[in-house]
């Protein structure tokens, strides 16, 4: 038996609930719809093959852009698109035009990395890792209004872009 | 130490402890690593692929990463016992079903696992009952420090820590707490967390259900982004904002079931409790659903006939994997529930 949402009298009701809490009752009621009613959560992550592929659309097909591939691995853009997964590290280099307008639009327009660094890299990455840092810290503390540990980060600055 | 002495126990996410831990069921940090000359696996051949799964076990066993760990072979182990260490969240389901040369190491009390080859070269997880994300950060942290030391990690000084999906570049964090929300289902507020989540930029699913709905009220909390912020904010997030935030909600759905229909709540908890207590067959969804109001009920005092440790083991041995190893053999679906009815009411019924 195919029953129709309760709310809406339109979908095809595919949550079903019985309760006796607080109330007695029994629901039927399309996901849309269960959602409103506030019974369960539907995803709405956008996957990273839906952005991919939102992306490539933008550039007009996928032509050109489609058959570049990794020097190194030799994995192209196409495959990435159907599988979801890169080649190798390199291809962060060598579609980096591509990648950079999916990271940014995959993690809230950020492009660059502000976390961790590996103990063993080397001095050149972990300064440029810290600068990175501080002039966001510096950018937050001015927006805040708080100057004094502005000031304070911009000296911290000053004396990592001395080293 | 082997998935046989393993399977008796009740495994670290269930150990019913921890900060908040009468919503809060489990917290778990993974840190995504892929080795810096080698192939993503979307590429690489059988041969490399091996070549990475040995790397890594050498590195994990010779240092304090794991040499105290179980090592298993999961290419070279039956699907019974991969399903085990599914249930018991020590890997996920991906990894169990995956191809090729591939495998796990956990630590003696279940809390650290390592999974070699399964999207990336290495996914470092840490896992406790309760809220402890500052606790799980430093142990993932530690563990990718000391693996530095021997092995390069692909870091590129824009993007970070590289991975084969776009998705975990950066920091490579996924941080997941799952929560036990009953009452906000019941009083029909579910909606309310998953707004607190959009906001956060979080994403919030329903644990293990077929459908939509979520199985036993189970809800996993998860970070989406993984670039631009440090580890300590995204998991400040969730250890500061967003989980107390939620955890408050609950409370007060249940203060407020328990105010305005405690004849209803009680109902409802002792007509779950009858039906585990007597049913001849039962499947393992139902049983998960129906564990649920009992769980809320023994954090709410409502209901003594059971503890929380006793109610986690039930819901891990009651699960398919679990229940045929603790039988001693494999059984088909209906058997299963037969054997399932069997084992509620041996736990359960009151002796003569
Ligand atoms: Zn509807
Ligand atoms: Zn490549």
């Amino acid at each position: 038996m195919s029953l129709v949402c309760q709310r809406c009298q339109q979908a095809k009701a595919t949550v079903h609930i019985t309760d006796t809490v607080p109330d007695k009752r029994e629901l039927h009621l399309c996901e849309d719809c269960a959602e409103k009613e506030g019974v369960i959560i539907k995803q709405h992550h956008q996957s990273t093959n839906e952005i991919l592929q939102q992306l490539i659309k933008h550039k007009a097909g996928l032509g050109a852009a489609g058959d570049l591939a990794c020097p190194n691995c030799g994995m192209t853009v196409r495959e990435f698109q159907l599988k979801g997964q890169l080649g190798c590290s390199h291809d962060y280099e060598a579609f980096k035009e591509l990648l950079t307008q999916l990271i940014e639009r995959a993690h809230e327009g950020a492009t660059h990395h502000v976390g961790k660094v590996p103990a063993t890299a080397g001095e050149t990455v972990r300064k440029h890792a810290g600068l990175l840092r501080l002039r966001r810290e510096l950018q937050e503390a001015v927006e805040q209004e708080n100057y004094e540990h502005a000031a304070r980060v911009r000296d911290q600055i000053q004396a990592l872009e001395s080293v | 130490m082997t998935i046989d002495e393993l399977t008796p126990t009740t495994g670290e996410w269930l150990r019913g402890v921890g900060s908040m831990s009468d919503v809060v069921i489990s917290s778990r940090i993974r840190l995504a690593r892929n080795l810096a000359d080698r192939p993503f696996l979307a590429t690489a051949s059988a041969t490399e692929r091996t070549e990475i799964y040995r790397c890594l076990t050498d590195a994990i066993t010779s240092t304090s990463a794991g040499s105290d760990a179980l090592l298993v072979d999961i290419e070279q182990t039956d699907t019974l016992d991969r399903e085990v260490l599914v249930e018991r969240h020590l890997v996920s389901r991906q990894h169990a079903n995956g191809d090729g040369s591939r495998g796990v190491t956990i630590s003696p009390d279940e809390t650290r696992a390592l999974m070699i080859n399964e999207e990336d070269h290495l996914r470092i997880q840490a896992l406790r009952s309760g809220l402890e994300l500052e606790a799980l950060w430093e142990e993932v942290s530690g563990v990718d420090d000391t693996l530095a030391k021997r092995l390069a990690f692909a870091f590129d000084r824009q993007f970070g820590y590289l991975t084969a999906c776009p998705t975990n570049v950066g920091t490579g964090i996924r941080v997941s707490v799952m929560l036990h929300l009953p009452a906000l289902k019941l009083t029909k507020e579910i909606e309310r967390v998953a707004r607190a989540a959009r906001d956060m930029h979080l994403a919030v699913r329903g644990m293990h259900g077929e459908g939509t709905d979520a199985l036993g009220d189970l809800y996993q909390l998860s970070n989406q982004t993984t670039l631009g912020k440090t580890e300590e904010e995204i998991i400040g997030v969730f250890s500061e904002t967003i989980v107390p935030k939620i955890v408050e909600y609950e409370r007060t759905a249940r203060d407020s079931l328990a105010q305005h229909s405690p004849y209803q709540l009680d109902d409802k908890i002792w007509r779950a409790y009858g039906i585990l207590v007597n049913a001849r067959r039962i499947g393992s969804e139902e049983t998960q659903a129906l564990l649920s109001p009992i769980r809320m009920a023994i954090h709410m005092e409502r209901f003594t006939s059971m503890s929380v440790a006793a109610l986690n083991e039930l819901l891990l041995h009651t699960q398919p994997a679990h229940l045929q190893k603790l039988h001693g053999k494999t059984l088909e679906g209906e058997q299963r529930d037969i054997v399932r009815a069997e084992y509620l009411r041996s736990r359960l019924a009151p002796s003569p």
